[in-house]
């Protein structure tokens, strides 16, 4: 194992965060406390308790989740798109570094940026709300293995694009449709049975679910469920980068 | 010599490239590579050099054939081949945003070495880049650039040293820069292979030839040797007044006189023990040949090559 090569990468990643910190972190904070104002204070007053659960303190799972898929995929798409689009892959490549150990500085990095905002926004929501975590370990398990597992996704994207615009297009028409009707800010249990039994093949839906589950002890689909599909996700992505190293898809002619 | 019996630092043997689409950029090169020398992959763009060293390197798959590095086979035991090639690519392709120091040192870790400021130091300072060590690399410039590229090659301390088209785009000053800094890298006895199109550069650097063309290695020689071969020359006269024949007197040069008769021009070898210009220049005056102007021009890579390869076929 060339660990001098994961921490490489890892600490060139992590430093790259930090250069670009007002778009990887204020940002999503900010948005973040928007929808918090608009639907936590102001609206949410008014909508009736889902489960039980006041629908201001409801809706901060899906958020952070919202937040955890969008910033994973992006931050690990954009890591390896960059050199890809600049040249500088050369010397990955070149380097006496086997397919995993890439994976683990890349994704890794991604992955480690945003959990840790997404205990930024979990510590901000908690600043305008009174909110139980029930399951404390089991949530930070989920934000780990949600985070990695669309790193995985984003660092897919990032070898498949060939341009900035399929960059964002994949987040922009995919993961964000597939985070708001996956239970964001309803439960799907509130939906026509028809739409409900659509939305779970929805892969977000076991994400929310079983991370709201760790916040509340209440969810649209079983804790077992949400975790076992997790994983399946992430061994999709891992099948699938494990043959892009094989290939050389996108990397080696 | 006792090169003849030491094995080589790098083995080529048999190597093919098909990319997908069906185009071959290589046909089936052999090549070794004596631990030390400074060797130049001598050809015109599009000959195969850089898929040559993206297949060394592993920034290509190869087709056919085996490379070993110090007798580590590049695909099966690419750990170890790896870690003992330093790649400078062509492009100056740069982490605009890294500090110098920063990504040097990077490249050390991505190449498997423990961190060592020491190393780091060393490398910069004789590539002269301490002073810059802090400056983020957008702020310096292509020269600067290009030595940066080859610092973070040095940083974890291999065994060969790749420069694809160290000089290209370069300006003359830089040109001359590079070639000392290859002249420095051959007394710490890292063997250096570069590629380059320009006839004067490869004699400039390297100890060994290889003249690559259409994907085949053409000839592999030592400087000398082929620099002879190499040394066609012409010159050109402007005339004050056309011709229109040359004068019988100077018909023991090999001239040509163009087709309006404005200019001559004399063909020659720079090798030669007598390049025949001085009594070419004394006759032309004796016979009343007189010319305003006078240029000389090497014979272009292009022109060898053609020539080279009609030689082979």
């Amino acid at each position: 194992m060339n660990i001098h090569a994961v921490a490489a990468i890892y600490k060139f990643e992590m430093a790259r965060a930090w250069r670009t910190v007002m778009q990887s972190v204020i940002s999503p904070v900010i948005s973040t406390s928007l929808y918090f104002i608009v639907f936590g204070a102001a609206i949410g007053s008014r909508i009736q308790e889902v489960d039980g659960i006041a629908y201001g303190a409801f809706i901060v799972p899906g958020l952070i989740m919202l937040q955890l898929l969008t910033q994973s995929i992006s931050n690990a798409a954009f890591g390896i798109y960059f050199p890809r689009f600049a040249g500088t892959i050369y010397e990955v490549l070149s380097a006496p570094v086997s397919a995993f150990e890439v994976v683990l500085g890349y994704v890794g990095a991604a992955a480690t940026k945003s959990i840790i905002l997404g205990l930024i926004i979990l510590g901000t929501a908690m600043a305008f709300i009174d909110l139980p975590i029930a399951h404390p370990i089991l949530m930070l398990v989920f934000l780990v293995l949600t985070a990695v597992t669309f790193a995985l996704f984003g660092f897919i994207i990032g070898i498949w694009a060939d341009g900035f615009e399929k960059l964002q297009l994949v987040p922009l028409l995919v993961v964000t449709p597939l985070a708001f009707l996956g239970g964001s800010f309803y439960s799907i249990d509130m939906l026509p049975p028809f739409w409900r039994d659509v939305s779970l093949a929805n892969p977000v839906v076991y994400l929310i679910s079983g991370f709201r589950w760790a916040f509340f002890e209440s969810s649209d689909v079983s804790i077992v469920v949400s975790l076992t599909m997790t994983l399946v996700f992430m061994g999709l992505a891992l099948a699938f980068i494990s043959w892009i190293f094989k290939t050389g898809w996108r990397m080696k002619p | 010599m006792s090169s003849v019996q030491t094995p080589p630092i790098l083995s080529i043997q048999g190597v093919s490239k098909t990319y997908e689409g069906g185009f071959q950029a290589l046909h089936t090169v052999d090549l070794d590579i004596k631990k030390g020398e400074i060797f130049a992959l001598l050809g015109p763009n599009g000959a195969g050099k850089t898929t040559l060293i993206s297949l060394i390197c592993g920034l290509a798959r190869l087709s056919e054939g085996t490379i070993t590095v110090d007798g580590h086979d590049v695909v099966k035991d690419y750990r170890a081949a790896r870690a003992k090639i330093g790649l400078v690519p062509q492009e100056l392709t740069t982490d605009a945003f890294e500090t110098v120091h920063n990504t040097v040192s990077f490249s050390r870790g991505l190449f498997g070495k423990p961190k060592d400021p020491a190393v780091v130091e060393r490398v910069l300072k004789s590539l002269t880049l301490w002073e810059k060590r802090d400056s983020q690399l957008r702020q310096l410039s292509g020269g600067m650039k290009r030595r940066v590229l080859i610092a973070k090659a040095l940083a974890h301390e291999p065994d060969i040293l790749f420069l694809d088209e160290p000089t290209a785009g370069v300006d003359v000053s830089l040109r001359r820069e590079m070639w000392a800094v290859v002249g420095d890298l051959r007394k710490t006895g890292v063997t250096v292979i570069l590629t380059t199109h320009y006839i004067e550069e490869a004699e400039m650097m390297a100890d060994r030839i290889g003249v690559i063309a259409g994907g085949k290695l053409i000839l592999v020689e030592d400087k000398a040797e082929l620099m002879q071969k190499l040394g066609h020359k012409e010159l050109t006269l402007v005339l004050q007044e056309p011709l229109t024949t040359i004068p019988p007197a100077l018909s023991e040069f090999d001239l040509a006189l163009s087709e309006d008769g404005q200019s001559l021009t004399y063909s020659y070898d720079t090798r030669a023990e007598r390049t025949g210009i001085g009594s070419l220049m004394r006759l032309l005056a004796e016979n009343g040949v007189r010319f305003k102007d006078i240029a000389t021009k090497q014979s272009t890579l292009e022109e060898i090559f053609v020539g080279l390869v009609e030689e082979t076929r």
